[in-house]
């Protein structure tokens, strides 16, 4: 199986279709991708010089950490200087909230923030702490939303009533509508990203030819996927012919994954959500359901979102809509670097500004 | 975030799986996945959960859809 998996590397096949691309592009084609596991794989592996420059890249909302909400990140920030235990996965560290207050700070001031592999990690930091109340940040899309369902699931059978989810949990395909809606958004393709759609599947996104004649390919994470996708994006726009294809057959199923769906299904309840840089999306989030109320960390703990000004200066959110490129933003590699980050999109190594910082210098 | 990494199932234990890739190995709980995987299975791993067994046949098929559409042969 590793042999089969470093085939999707081989130069020669890569070469191959590059070549092809070359020959078959008509004028500018300007994709989209929407996952930061494909922003920092095509900085990686170089894909992005060796691309015609007609070809042009643009990184969408597809970073967790980068479209948690102003708003999320100041209600995270003020329970953790309450008597909880706060658990998260590393990513949020260094989110910087109001006054540029982020949870590692809050740690030095004392706050106990624990690090966690995964949202069960999470429920056993509980276990092994009944005498606290533990609340996991549930940030991540339909990737990583499964795991903390099950994990929530595992807590109310197992009886454990001092463990908490603040749910920040986002859905992909009303992002992508959002972005096709805006007018000033100039989109020739979506690279549709890999393993949101082992859960979800083909259908969520049919929309997007059906309704605005899109071109989009789900697509795996070596260079070789990503090259293939672009090229069979714009085959499909020269024919006129939009379709939303699946080519990361080798894990995604056209109908995703149904029993973790149906986990999900179980624990969540689709909501409203509000996306840094986008604000409110109907029904593009997460929140537990009434059989989940006494694990819902809002409202056990009593924690309401309240309006917070957005970051002075930060272009985040133009970013996060392909408006504008990172190094567009006059903040750029000056007030914000990674080591001192003013935004989240320099924060998280999938950010595109990060990327853009790291592989562009 | 959605990183998901491909590891070998070494041993099987009611909803937990050890796995292995790379000499790194980790356990993985099996609530989510769709098909009950076997010893020896790929499974794709995120944040503590197997997501799904990866399928050999479709990777070599899309391999060979690459071939028949370039004409050129995989060593």
């Amino acid at each position: 199986m590793l042999n089969l998996l470093n085939k999707f590397k081989d130069p020669e096949l890569c070469r191959n279709i590059l070549r092809q691309i070359e020959a078959e592009v008509n004028g500018q084609f300007k994709f989209m991708e929407v996952c930061g596991t494909h922003t920092v794989a095509i900085f990686q592996s170089g894909l992005r010089s060796l691309l015609p420059e007609n070809i042009i890249h643009l990184s969408g909302p597809g970073c967790p950490v980068c479209v948690t909400h102003e708003s999320e990140v100041a209600a995270y920030l003020e329970l953790a200087e309450k008597d909880v235990i706060i658990t998260t996965f590393g990513d949020l560290m260094r989110v910087p909230g109001p006054d540029r207050k982020n949870l590692k700070n809050a740690q030095a001031e004392g706050a106990r923030v624990k690090v966690v592999y995964s949202a069960f990690d999470a429920l056993k930091v509980a276990m092994e702490n009944p005498q606290d109340k533990v609340v996991f940040l549930g940030i991540g899309f339909e990737t990583t939303a499964p795991t903390v369902a099950a994990t929530l699931k595992i807590a109310k059978e197992q009886k454990i009533n001092n463990f908490y989810v603040l749910s920040f949990h986002k859905l992909v395909p009303p992002a992508l509508k959002v972005l096709l809606e805006d007018q000033d958004t100039e989109i020739d393709g979506f690279l549709l990203p890999g393993h949101v759609s082992t859960i979800i599947g083909l259908k969520p996104y049919l929309f997007l030819a059906s309704e605005y004649q899109m071109p989009a390919v789900i697509s795996g994470f070596e260079p070789l996927d990503i090259l293939q996708a672009i090229l069979l994006m714009i085959r499909q726009k020269n024919s006129g012919q939009p379709e939303v294809v699946n080519n990361y057959k080798r894990a995604v199923a056209d109908n995703g994954n149904p029993r973790a769906r149906q986990v999900m299904d179980e624990v969540f309840e689709i909501t409203d959500a509000s996306w840094r840089g986008i604000g409110t999306i109907p029904q593009s989030g997460l929140g537990l359901n009434e059989d989940y109320e006494q694990l819902d960390g809002f409202k056990a703990l009593d924690i309401t979102l309240r309006d917070v000004p957005p970051i002075p200066g930060c272009r985040c959110g133009d970013v996060l809509k392909g408006k504008i490129r990172p190094d567009e933003c006059p903040l750029f590699k000056k007030a914000c670097t990674p080591a001192s980050p003013v935004g989240p999109c320099m924060v998280s190594t999938e950010g595109s500004c990060a990327a853009y910082f790291k592989y562009m210098v | 975030m959605c990183l998901a990494v491909p590891m070998e199932i070494k041993s099987i234990k009611d909803n937990i799986a050890e796995v292995e890739v790379g000499g790194v190995r980790n356990q993985v709980r099996l609530d989510i996945i769709d098909e009950q995987p076997e010893v020896g299975d790929f499974v794709i791993v995120h944040a503590g959960f197997a997501l799904r067994r990866l399928d050999r046949e479709e990777g070599l098929e899309t391999l060979k859809l690459f071939e028949e559409s370039l004409n050129v042969e995989l060593t």
